[in-house]
């Protein structure tokens, strides 16, 4: 059994998300430690990319703040290298396909089985398009995390049926960001997905509260909060470590115990 | 070749949420293209409205001034909005109506899309919203009240470079948050199938008036035929019915601004990489594996990507590039205007400024097509203020 599957044993899980190197490399490993001293059961490390399409304005300047650092991908490596040290908690890593394509297939997924990177979430990869990498990541032992959108209809049965890990499941139409209200029929999806395959389903966009993330609870097996969590990291910079880990200890206890 | 691909180049690599949208405008297209009643209604919009077909101009003077092949100007600046954009919005806006569509958005770089996709949205009635960089609306302030007037609303895009590129994903971003009743009316032959083969196609209109009338006023084909490459949608209209022609010479001009070697260019194709970027595998102006900030005086051309059939028409060699700077286009608009008096936009000098240099190592029996994309109204104040005048 994969990493990725333990994140959704026990109870629901909680996935954070953090763009890697924002402000800083070694505060993204405080950052991340500390999700996972809150309960995180699975992190989300954002690659900064110059023009993340599918983000909302909050994740697009944490991008940027990373790349004005000197975020690159093998210092991001070197982070999963010291987390993995420290931590068994599964690893996956979120960004869009040029970085991916530019470092080379067969160097980036070696790298990540290399490190202890568990899945990858490429937004801009969709289903179509995927064949080119998912060979390449299989072949070391990394999950490629699919995405079902709102719109998905009828492709969630194809989706689903090739899917490793977990699918991420698009909350809500546009790109991410923090939603007061969520309004599509994820219990349908959800439905849709388990009748095709026995795979965990995390739901992210858009998710902030705990009240959200209770009800999210009681359909998927996930949630995923990116956004909120961002937010903070803009709001308290090199400070933010203890309202990361009072957030996500929140966040986590409103979703204990929930069953679907 | 696999649907959507032109080579290795072109795909989908978009988000989920986008992909049944275009699964849904490539069946709509494939039907559309091959009806007659939607062939004769925009075949009669491009005749009536945007008063096609455009002129194949004898550039004597020019000619003359050079002293070698026959320059011949494609004047799609005399089209309604003053540029080659027309072909494709009217196309697009009619599709989306057909589909359905109440809404359209769209990127734009000088204004001129942006411009033609306002006109066509008042024309058709549909709601229009225009994304456009923050940068440029400052540089074309002119054009930006122009689709105000017409009605649309255009949004200043402050993310990222504050330019062109970030108007294009600005605008997938919010195509993606209301794809039901919205089209994006993408405004290069660039991003994700379908797109580039339906700007091609609408905009194929170029190449076929202007073969048929190089024919007719030359007896022969040309030898080569030029023109202006951002994204390359007057390009890959002017290139298209040349291409089984292998005796004409296909040549884009991409901007060099201030020189190959300063990083302050837009040449996707002689200085850029492969990469995948807005929907689509193709060259692009990259910096440490990111997206390059592309730079050209004209804000047409500083898109840092090129279509994917341009660069499979690169790589198969069917199809050169060459760049082109700033001052090199500026002095060719400058020549065109003296001895044609013909002010051109800055984009259409980059080709301009290469049919200077080639027509002299031709004969005087040759001919050579330069597609004049869109007239220099719009750019009239950076010329002014790239020559240091005050107006």
């Amino acid at each position: 059994m994969s990493r990725i599957n333990n994140a959704f044993v026990k109870d629901k899980a909680f996935i954070g998300f953090v763009t890697g190197g924002d402000p800083s490399i070694r505060k993204s490993e405080d950052f991340i430690m500390r999700m996972i001293e809150a309960g995180a059961d699975l992190i989300e490390i954002g690659i900064p990319f110059s023009d993340p399409i599918a983000e909302g304005l909050v994740i697009q300047r944490a991008n940027t703040r990373a790349l004005a650092a000197g975020t690159t991908m093998d210092k991001l490596f070197a982070l999963v290298m010291r987390l993995r040290r420290k931590t068994d908690v599964p690893l996956v890593f979120l960004t869009y396909i040029n970085p991916v394509f530019r470092y080379g297939y067969d160097a980036f997924f070696n790298e990540c089985q290399r490190t202890g990177i568990d899945g990858v979430i490429i937004p801009d990869l969709p289903f179509e398009e995927q064949a080119e990498v998912c060979e390449v990541a299989y072949k070391h032992g990394v999950d490629i995390i699919s995405l079902i959108a709102p719109t998905s209809e009828e492709r969630i049965d194809s989706i689903a049926k090739s899917a490793r890990g977990f699918i991420y499941i698009v909350s809500s139409m546009g790109v991410t960001g923090v939603r007061e209200k969520i309004t599509t029929d994820l219990a349908a999806m959800v439905k849709r997905i388990k009748r095709v395959k026995n795979i965990p389903t995390a739901v992210g966009f858009g998710i902030s509260t705990p009240t959200q993330a209770e009800e999210i609870a009681q359909l998927a097996d996930g949630v995923i909060v990116g956004s909120a969590i961002v937010k903070l990291i803009e709001l308290y910079g090199e400070n933010a470590d203890d309202k990361i880990f009072e957030y996500v200890k929140e966040m986590k206890e409103a979703i204990k115990g929930v069953t679907s | 070749m696999k649907a959507g691909r032109f080579g290795a180049y072109g795909g989908q690599y978009i988000p989920e949420t986008l992909m049944n949208e275009l699964i849904a405008l490539e069946e709509a297209y494939n039907w559309y293209k091959n009806n007659s009643d939607f062939k004769t209604e925009l075949n009669e919009l491009l005749i009536n409205y945007a008063g096609r077909p455009s002129l194949l101009y004898y550039a004597k003077r020019i000619t003359q001034a050079l002293g070698g092949a026959k320059i011949y100007l494609k004047r799609e600046d005399l089209n309604h909005t003053g540029s080659h954009k027309i072909n494709n919005v009217l196309g697009q806006v009619l599709l989306a109506k057909k589909m359905g569509k109440t809404r359209v958005i769209a990127e734009t770089g000088a204004g001129q899309h942006g411009v033609a996709t306002a006109t066509v949205a008042a024309l058709m009635g549909m709601e229009c919203e225009i994304f456009m960089g923050k940068e440029d609306t400052e540089r074309q302030a002119l054009n930006v009240f122009r689709m105000e007037l017409l009605g649309a609303k255009v949004h200043a895009v402050t993310s990222g470079t504050m330019t062109l590129k970030d108007a294009v994903s600005e605008t997938m971003r919010e195509w993606a948050s209301r794809v039901n009743d919205t089209h994006y009316v993408l405004g290069s032959a660039v991003g994700p199938h379908p797109f580039p083969t339906i700007v091609r196609d609408f905009q194929s209109v170029i190449s076929r008036e202007a073969r048929e009338q190089i024919l007719e006023q030359e007896g022969k084909l040309p030898k080569a035929v030029i023109a202006c490459v951002g994204g390359g949608s007057n390009a890959i209209g002017m290139f298209h019915y040349f291409i089984d022609d292998e005796s004409v010479q296909l040549i884009g001009c991409e901007a060099s601004g201030q020189g190959l070697n300063t990083g302050k260019h837009a040449a996707a194709l002689s200085k850029g990489e492969v990469g995948i970027f807005h929907g689509m595998k193709s060259y692009f102006c990259q910096d440490n594996d990111q997206i390059a900030q592309a730079y050209s005086i004209s804000a047409g051309l500083d898109y840092p990507g090129v279509g994917p059939e341009h660069a499979y028409l690169y790589d198969i060699g069917r199809a050169e590039y060459v760049a082109v700077t700033d001052d090199e286009a500026i002095d060719a608009c400058e020549f065109l205007a003296r001895t044609e008096g013909i002010i051109c936009a800055i984009e259409s000098a980059h080709a301009v400024a290469y049919a200077c240099k080639l027509a002299g190592t031709l004969s005087t029996n040759d001919s050579i097509i330069v597609c004049l994309s869109g007239r220099g109204d719009k750019d009239v104040a950076t010329i002014a203020k790239f020559r240091g005048v005050k107006i």
